[in-house]
């Protein structure tokens, strides 16, 4: 078999894992888009907010530190405990849950049947104030993110491949770990959407407001869920994401890859999302490998979102999207 | 109208109507500086069929919105099973058991017909967030359950063979019947019904009009229902209110309605001088 084309394979699997990691950013967008019409410019900036409310909740942090100490002149810094993983996992969805109700309360129940630019323009509006927000809370430094997932290449395949090719594929255990997991969250939630009481409640609510208020669904409570799911995606991305990079303002960019995501598999599907994800990964990994060389590299940079210029000339709904047919 | 009581009267067609359910007392409704209704009262007796009547823009669909609690009047009260109700939000109004379909339909047209009258149910579904996430005991048991009650509901409006169609690619009329089958799933103690017969050819209104007898003399559930068509709303009705420019004009049987000369002014028309 030619060196390339095991190379090439190598590439491939890669580039399957870090597209999982875009996906799990797009289903966010996903998610709250389809519940509620709004384009959540923030998703990517809710991540990172959710990684460093981690991690500082982990390393005993106190919020506010810079602030209090500018202020007051004092030196404090740290409580001096560390809180385990899996509690500190917790606290922060509790946290998530509480800007989701903080969010709706005072942003988004007001916006009410507003036009969709508007309630985008909110959300970016959103995105500054978190990105500040979390900047005065934990402060700006890079920090790194340990919840134990388990990282470092994989023996198994390593040895696995080596006998089959003659060449072991390095593939990170972490990025297993974050397709498992996304596997996990996406069966989950549309197992939850399409059989649950809650989940057809979201989806009315997407469907008519009206209709789902004479049947006696709270428009507010189901708002308020949805933002919290959204927070929960978010937090399972800043975690992958953190972990793999650690966690830093950059980390928000990342959602501006979502959105070429989200143009290849359509705003309002969940496979769509996961599907648009696998393609933009592999697709940047393999366009990198076959064809950067011969134009000078750093194509990753820019092949997904022209990638999604294609997409939106040939097929604006997105692979998996709803076409929208006007009646004249 | 035979041997009107406290406990209710008996119907022509020898039906026992039961005590007041649901009393609306002196309702004012203001927009702004337009009254859509002005000083109504009536009631709304157990197992009935009520109906509202009246030209159009006589208020009724805003009195059926009061009642649903779409709007909240300026003045008045509404009672309800001998409480006064307080201002309240649609949704906490539907699950106080008052059930209602639209006039111009609002189904949830991306999901299918057995989705959409499973919504219905959420009055009878009780199990938390967290047990419908994790999806067991307790959620799972009252799914089954629920869905066993929704077909029957469906085999009762022979709605069987559309079960799994999107709502969005029927035609009306069957719109209009799943509607009715997303209110009845909510076992209302009042099902609101917000012209049932619009836009319907004769056929169709003659189908639905055999589902709303069906329903009131099978699960003995109390209607109220606005209508355009006079016909129809004389030989469905016990008890009809009349409304006209927000006010209302006259109430009781059809055969009472029908000769009282404020009603054939307000359909008929009259020289003012």
């Amino acid at each position: 078999m030619p060196e390339q084309f095991i190379w090439g394979m190598e590439v491939f699997a890669n580039g399957l894992m870090a597209g999982v990691l875009y996906a799990l950013v797009a289903l966010g967008f996903v998610l709250i888009y389809k519940a509620s019409g709004i384009f959540n410019f923030s998703q990517g900036v809710m991540a990172l907010f959710a990684a460093l409310t981690l991690v500082g909740i982990m390393e005993g942090q106190v919020p506010f530190s810079h602030l209090i100490n500018a202020v007051f002149g004092t030196e404090i810094h740290h409580f001096g405990w560390h809180v385990p993983a899996l509690a500190a996992i917790l606290l922060t969805m509790v946290v998530m849950v509480l800007l989701a109700w903080l969010v709706n309360y005072f942003i988004f129940r007001h916006l009410v049947n507003q036009e969709p630019i508007i309630l985008f323009m909110a959300t970016i509006g959103l995105a500054y104030f978190l990105e500040g927000f979390g900047d005065i809370m934990w402060g700006a430094d890079i920090k790194k993110l340990d919840v134990g997932l388990p990282q470092g290449i994989n023996g198994t395949i390593d040895e696995v491949t080596y006998n089959l090719f003659g060449y072991g594929f390095f593939i990170d255990n972490l990025d297993l770990w974050a397709t498992f997991i996304a596997i996990l969250l996406v069966v989950g939630l549309v197992l939850f959407a399409q059989y649950s009481k809650h989940g057809r409640a979201m989806r009315a609510v997407a469907d008519d407001h009206q209709a789902a208020l004479s049947v006696g669904i709270s428009l507010n409570f189901i708002w308020v869920m949805v933002w919290s799911l959204a927070g929960f995606v978010a937090l399972v991305a800043g975690i992958m994401w953190g972990t793999k990079s650690g966690v830093q303002f950059s980390l928000s960019l990342i959602a501006l890859k979502a959105l070429p995501v989200l143009m290849l598999g359509g705003f309002t599907s969940i496979p769509g999302a996961i599907v648009g994800g696998l393609l933009i990964g592999v697709g940047e990994k393999l366009f990198e490998f076959a064809i950067g060389g011969m134009i000078g590299g750093a194509t990753e940079n820019w092949f997904a979102y022209v990638l999604a210029l294609i997409f939106l000339v040939f097929r604006p709904q997105g692979l998996f999207g709803e076409k929208i047919i006007e009646r004249v | 109208m035979k041997d009107m009581d406290a406990d209710g009267y008996t119907t022509a067609d020898g039906r026992r109507i039961g005590s007041v359910v649901m009393e609306m007392k002196n309702i004012t409704l203001r927009f702004g500086g337009v009254v859509a209704i002005k000083d109504i009262s009536f009631d709304i007796r157990e197992g009935e069929i009520r109906a509202i009547i009246g030209p159009n823009g006589a208020g009724k669909s805003s009195m059926l919105n009061v009642i649903s609690g779409f709007y909240n009047p300026q003045e008045g009260e509404v009672w309800y099973k001998g409480q006064k109700r307080p201002p309240m939000k649609p949704y906490q109004v539907a699950r106080q058991g008052i059930a209602r379909t639209f006039q111009n339909i609002a189904l949830f047209d991306g999901m299918s017909v057995l989705d959409n009258i499973m919504t219905g149910r959420i009055r009878q579904m009780n199990a938390g967030l967290l047990a419908q996430a994790i999806w067991k005991g307790k959620a799972e048991a009252e799914e089954t359950e629920n869905r066993e009650a929704v077909e029957k509901i469906i085999d009762f409006l022979e709605i069987q063979h559309i079960r799994k169609t999107p709502v969005g690619r029927l035609p009306y009329g069957l719109k209009k019947r799943v509607e009715l089958a997303r209110a009845l799933a909510a076992e209302p103690s009042i099902l609101l019904l917000d012209e049932p017969m619009a836009g319907m050819n004769v056929e169709e209104k003659e189908d639905m009009s055999r589902f709303i007898l069906d329903v009131n003399d099978e699960f003995g559930t109390t209607i109220a229902l606005i209508e355009h068509d006079m016909g129809v709303v004389m030989d469905l009705s016990d008890r009809v209110v009349v409304m006209d420019y927000g006010k209302k004009i006259g109430d009781g049987t059809p055969d009472e309605v029908r000769s009282n000369q404020a009603v054939i002014d307000a359909y008929l028309g009259v020289a003012h001088d």
